[in-house]
């Protein structure tokens, strides 16, 4: 036999690609692969679905069945007929109380809501400076004074003079700093600014009305509000403060490097709870009576400097991570000390700390409910104070503290999401 | 150098203190609003409504203040404080009475350096457990677990009771009311231990109401009352005497409706003098001869107050008991105005 006759048959062209089977394909093979791979892993699946169904069946009534217009728990409870359900009417009722405290005018929720959006303005040239232009960053040194201005409201002249006092302070500080030295343009710098508040604070306390929104005393704050304008200024204060702490801790001069050691070893040594008390309580009894030194100002400063310790904490981190030889770069192009921290230094040490930054950032978020202890009402105070004290909402739990997670998860959850987003832009290092 | 500039300050501000302390009623004055201390919220006694005011039993007292000695109920700072910083908030200066359902005690009389002007409410320490647990009296709660506000006397009366007993119990601390109530109806704790009243008002809270019962024993003696800095005679004068004026008032059946009316005059020269038609009490503690009858047409008078925010027709219910004026059989016994 030929070899030719041997063959029955030989193809000569391709067959065309065939779809794969069913079962190697698109959801089959996802949940195959994920959920049912094995024996085991199938009782698992099988466990977890029947939970979650019996949990999702559960609570289904609880929200179906919510009530969002009575006035009351007993009226909810009357309505349900010992039915489950939710009695979200408490939401509907005190929704502003929540957000903004019981007793910020109500004509006047359009300020901070404001304050609000433009936060993200404000925020966005900083956040995401490789898109936008450097000129944006502008707005953003101008926010404060803005946001000032329009959540405690009063005249326009006190944020402008304040304002005025730092930019005085700015320009006088280079020509000094150039004539004789930065220790004393430092000082020069502070007695300009003083002059310009004190002279300024004259001014305003004379004309206030002029161009003025309606005051509101700190007192009034509250709500989710409070806990986001705490958490807001204290993680943007306590970032410099870290980064000078941070520095300062490292330094070779002996009194700068001790005084960093014993701040920052003392703050962490001492509980968050124990300085708002301090904030509160003791400092009252220093404060000669009637000086209105003002508690949230007061908290403020008590939480930065715990969260300024721990960040520069982490940001000792950063830099210890660093090898050497980055130092001794900086050293050789000929850049002091200003010029190698702030272009070789820094940026790599920052880089690094941003996952450690990023978690003092959202703890101490959510730590700013701690200010509840001291009788402030942001929304835990305000949901464990007045509303479940009311006659009315006194017993309704689970709607609320729903409420607040609601409110907190996505910020906290953004700041996560965006801190990863930031260290992929960031990543230079070997892949 | 340094030091010593210290404690120039600190002297200052002690001599400031003293001189802020000797003259409250010039300073409420000057300041035109009474900064009054309440609980950051207690059910019935103190509680901001949906539009931010605050109202309650407490909240009242604070009203006929301001009304007594300002002419206007609504001018009152209220600051709200917890049972750790409302003493501190009181010495401070922060505010000028404090109107918390606070226990009178001897020690927060004498070595806090407060002052009590008088009881606007007695009340004392119950214990609340579950139908199911089976338990009628509290001495048998041996081994239980207590839920427990801290920082407030009942902690030490538990403390003290159980010890007296012998018996023993596991404190579960909480810091307000709203936080024991969920853990006492999921069980995490037996038995809540409050004063009478507010089991009263959490029990009435509840879904089922009935599956709990309030036990017979009421193991203290809680006088609430107002209190003020000690020093400030002038100005305690006029915080009991405005509580007194309200107490007075139901007592003669002077109430918010009629008190204009009686105001012109009476054949009862005890009214006419506690409403100022008659005599010069008012200025005997530095007001006008006005000063009660504006002080009962704030919110009323003591009957009209525990009525409105505690009383039988509330959801909380108390009835009068202790709280009844003398000639009821209650401890209410206001001095004569005279």
């Amino acid at each position: 036999m030929t070899e030719k006759a041997s063959l029955a048959f030989v193809r000569d062209t391709m067959l065309p690609e065939q779809p794969p089977p069913a079962s190697e394909t698109g959801i089959i093979k996802w949940v195959r692969a994920n959920l049912f791979p094995d024996v085991l892993n199938s009782i698992l699946t099988i466990v977890a679905l029947y939970l979650i169904i019996k949990i999702v069946v559960g609570a289904w009534p609880w929200f179906a069945n919510g009530m969002w217009a009575t006035s009351s728990l007993a009226e909810c409870r009357e309505i349900l007929q010992g039915t489950t359900g939710a009695c979200f009417s408490v939401l509907t009722e005190r929704w502003n109380q929540l957000l903004f405290g019981f007793t910020y005018p109500n004509d006047q929720y359009w300020r901070p809501i404001l304050a609000f959006v433009l936060l993200a303005f404000a925020a966005a040239p900083m956040l995401f400076a490789m898109f936008l232009p450097r000129k944006l960053l502008l707005f953003t040194a101008l926010y404060p004074f803005i946001a000032f201005w329009l959540i405690w409201g009063g005249t326009v002249l006190t944020p402008l003079f304040a304002l005025l006092g730092f930019v005085a302070a700015a320009t006088v500080f280079p020509r000094v700093e150039k004539a004789s030295g930065f220790a004393s343009a430092l000082g020069a710098a502070v007695v300009t600014a003083a002059i310009v508040w004190y002279v300024g604070g004259l001014i305003a306390g004379t004309t206030p009305n002029l161009i003025a929104l309606e005051p509101v005393p700190s007192r009034d704050m509250g709500g989710f509000m409070l806990n986001f304008i705490l958490g807001t200024v204290c993680v943007s204060l306590s970032l410099p403060l870290g980064i000078l702490l941070a520095l300062g801790r490292q330094s070779n001069m002996p009194i700068i490097k001790w005084i960093c050691v014993v701040f920052i070893e003392f703050i962490r040594g001492v509980p968050l709870i124990t300085l708002l008390f301090v904030a509160n309580v003791v400092l009252a009894y220093f404060l000669p009576p009637g000086t209105n030194f003002d508690l949230i100002l007061r908290v403020i400063i008590m939480i930065t400097m715990f969260s300024s310790a721990y960040i520069a904490e982490v940001i000792r981190g950063g830099l210890a991570a660093l090898p050497k030889g980055q130092y001794e770069a900086a050293d050789s192009l000929g850049l002091d000390y200003a010029q190698a921290m702030r272009l070789i230094i820094m940026p790599q040490a920052l880089k690094i700390s941003i996952p450690g930054i990023v978690n003092v950032a959202v703890g101490l978020f959510k730590d700013t409910t701690l200010v509840s202890v001291i009788s402030m009402f942001d929304l835990v105070g305000m949901i464990r104070g007045p509303i479940l004290a009311s006659t009315e909402w006194n017993g309704v739990y689970w709607e609320l503290w729903g409420f607040a997670i609601l409110l907190f998860f996505p910020v906290c959850y953004g700041i996560s999401q965006y801190s990863q987003w930031l260290e992929r832009q960031l990543a230079t290092d070997h892949r | 150098m340094k030091k010593s500039v210290f404690l120039g300050a600190l002297t200052v501000a002690g001599l400031a203190a003293a001189a802020a302390g000797a003259a409250t009623l010039d300073d409420v004055k000057a300041r035109g609003k009474l900064n009054c201390g309440v609980t950051t919220g207690l059910v019935g006694f103190a509680a901001p409504d949906a539009n931010g005011q605050w109202d309650g039993f407490d909240v009242g007292v604070c009203r006929a203040i301001a009304a007594a000695v300002l002419g206007d109920p609504t001018a009152v700072e209220f600051v709200p404080t917890t049972g750790k910083t409302r003493f501190t908030a009181l010495a401070s200066g922060e505010i000028d009475v404090l109107a918390r359902n606070t226990t009178w005690t001897f020690s927060r009389d004498t070595d806090l350096k407060f002052d009590f002007v008088g009881v606007n409410y007695y009340d004392g320490q119950g214990f609340m457990v579950p139908k199911a647990l089976g338990v009628s009296s509290a001495k048998e709660l041996d081994g239980a677990t207590v839920c427990i506000q801290t920082g407030t006397t009942t902690e030490l009366n538990l403390a003290d009771f159980f010890r007296a007993n012998n018996i023993s119990y596991e404190p579960v601390p909480i810091e307000t009311n709203a936080e024991a109530q969920p853990l006492y109806l999921e069980g995490a704790c037996d038995v809540y231990t409050t004063d009478a009243s507010g089991l009263a008002a959490t029990r009435a809270a509840f879904e089922t109401p009935a599956d709990h019962i309030i036990l017979p024993e009421i193991i203290s003696k809680e006088p609430l009352g107002p209190l003020v800095r000690h020093g400030d005679n002038d100005w305690g004068d006029i915080v009991m005497w405005t509580l007194n004026a309200l107490i007075a008032a139901e007592e003669y059946g002077v109430t918010s409706a009629n008190v204009d009316e009686l105001a012109a005059g009476t054949d009862n020269p005890e009214i006419n003098r506690l409403l100022g038609t008659e005599g010069d009490l008012g200025p005997m503690v530095g007001l006008d001869n006005q000063w009660a009858m504006r002080a009962i047409k704030a919110g009323g008078n003591y009957g009209e107050l525990f009525e409105k925010n505690i009383g039988e027709s509330t959801p909380i219910g108390l009835a009068r008991g202790l709280n009844a004026q003398w000639t009821d059989g209650g401890l209410l016994y206001s001095p004569p105005f005279r």
